[in-house]
């Protein structure tokens, strides 16, 4: 029962870590995915070319080498040495490198949902003489999101297992947690079951997020797009 | 005075010259039906009207006065106000699916005055009663008829009371029972101070509501003239061979 005790409350603090940088990730790359998506869009060809090639560069290549970039070269290039010091440091490097690599995944949902609405909405809007901006907010918007509510859910359900990978620069997150206990910590060593324990708090988590989203769909379904 | 002239109006997509020198007038309380076959032009007309697209050359008098010249540059604002001059009414009805009826009728005016959101109110329950659909105010789109959406896109463009009111080709994407209906609320509209402009391809129907008929071919107006001169008196090969098919 203490064994009980001690691993949950370790994996509870590494689960902690793991929804903090799962909610920083969507808070950050959700409005940031948006800008690019309008960037990759746009009429001027370098702000487009410029959006285009960062959606390149951080959908084809592999988010550990990303996030090992972000947190290891600042130390060598700067004259102050790193910025990402101690925990805290490890942890904004992290979210600093999941927000720009999500934004990109999350730019091109964006970008098909903004496309697959009809140009004869935005033109219905503009004979009423609606702004760009009431166009989007009040007719693009909800239509554009009813449309990617499928793609995201699959994407934000990856983001919450990828947050494991921030282990690679030895972010306490959740699976670093449960592996501490195979290697040896808080007086045990050899210990499987944590590892497979933290399974189950994936699974949970997945599972209330696919309720939300099916909430989600649920509430939208009242219009066809 | 006409309400409107247009002068010398030109569009080209890359090297297809689909309005080639299009020149007419419109004096106020007049409906203008235009006719013609595909592709003749008649909608990139009506799209050059409502400014969603920009022609190469032409202008427009708005009584008497230059509402627009192809060849100045204006910012996206002054589009806009220019706009409301000019409605638009699509063959796809494209009304906003997440919206009731009423909200698809008072958005746009709300947007554009906020502070008169109860009048507008009133106004979208009026014209819903015009149309005959008062009892589906609070309904969704996707819950009416093709003929129903039609109706509601016609109240939702005349809630900015714009000064001429245009229709693309209104009933084409309806079930031939679900015409009826709607041409009947765009007669019900022709009164001496609606000004409308009617692309059709209902030749009873356009006989019936029309001052003025433009027969459209190629990117010009081939022929103009009152119903009975239009209809009963073609003159163009052209306009006759149109009609022959039509019947
Ligand atoms: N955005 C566009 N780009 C290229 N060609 C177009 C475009 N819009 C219309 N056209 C062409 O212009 C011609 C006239 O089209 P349109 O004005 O729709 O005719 P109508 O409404 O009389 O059938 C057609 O040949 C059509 O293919
Ligand atoms: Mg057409």
């Amino acid at each position: 029962m203490d064994q009980f005790i001690t691993v949950v409350g370790a994996l509870n603090e590494g689960f902690w870590q793991t929804l903090k940088l799962f909610f920083f990730t969507l808070i950050g790359a959700l409005p940031l995915g948006l800008v690019i998506a309008f960037g990759s869009m746009s009429k001027l060809a370098p702000l487009r070319w410029l959006c285009r090639a960062l959606v390149w560069v951080f959908r084809g290549t592999p988010l550990m080498l990303q996030l090992l970039i972000i947190f290891f070269v600042p130390g060598y290039l700067l004259p102050g040495g790193t910025p990402w010091t101690g925990e805290n440091g490890r942890f904004m490097a992290s979210v600093v490198a999941f927000i720009i690599n999500y934004a990109c995944y999350f730019s091109e949902i964006y970008r098909g949902g903004i496309q697959g609405v009809p140009v004869g909405q935005q033109e219905a809007g503009q004979v009423l003489g609606m702004s760009k901006s009431q166009i989007f907010f009040k007719v693009t918007l909800l239509q554009m999101v009813k449309r990617i509510i499928p793609p995201m859910s699959n994407e934000i359900i990856t983001l919450v297992k990828d947050t494991s990978i921030a282990r690679i620069i030895a972010l306490e997150e959740l699976i670093f947690a449960g592996y501490s206990f195979l290697k040896g910590s808080h007086g045990y060593a050899g210990l499987l079951w944590p590892l497979f324990f933290t399974g189950v708090y994936y699974l949970l988590f997945n599972g209330i997020l696919t309720l939300f989203f099916g909430w989600l769909e649920k509430k939208l379904s009242y219009f066809r797009v | 005075m006409a309400i409107l002239e247009i002068k010398d109006m030109r569009k080209s997509f890359g090297k297809v010259a689909v309005l080639r020198g299009v020149d007419f007038t419109l004096e106020k309380g007049e409906v203008l039906v235009i006719i013609g076959s595909s592709g003749s032009g008649k909608t990139t007309l009506l799209r050059c009207l409502n400014f969603l697209e920009s022609p190469d050359c032409g202008t427009f008098l708005f009584n008497g006065e230059e509402l627009y010249a192809a060849d100045k540059e204006y910012s996206d604002a002054e589009i806009r106000e220019k706009r409301l001059h000019f409605g638009l009414v699509f063959q796809q009805f494209n009304l906003f699916p997440q919206y009731t009826v009423l909200k698809n009728i008072t958005l746009a005016p709300d947007l554009r005055e906020p502070n008169d959101k109860e009048r507008h109110l009133e106004t979208a329950k009026a014209l819903l009663e015009k149309i005959g659909l008062s009892d589906r105010a609070d309904a969704y789109p996707c819950q009416l008829s093709g003929g129903q959406q039609q109706r509601v896109a016609i109240a939702r463009a005349l809630a900015m009371e714009p000064d001429i009111l245009c229709f693309d080709e209104p009933t084409s994407a309806l079930d031939p029972e679900l015409t009826g209906e709607v041409l009947k609320v765009i007669r019900s509209l022709k009164s001496s101070d609606s000004t409308m402009i009617v692309v059709t391809h209902e030749m009873a129907f356009a006989r019936d509501v029309a001052d003025k008929v433009i027969f459209m071919a190629d990117g010009v107006i081939e022929e103009c003239g009152t119903p009975e001169e239009v209809f009963g008196n073609p003159k163009s090969a052209r306009l006759k061979a149109f009609l022959a098919k039509t019947e």
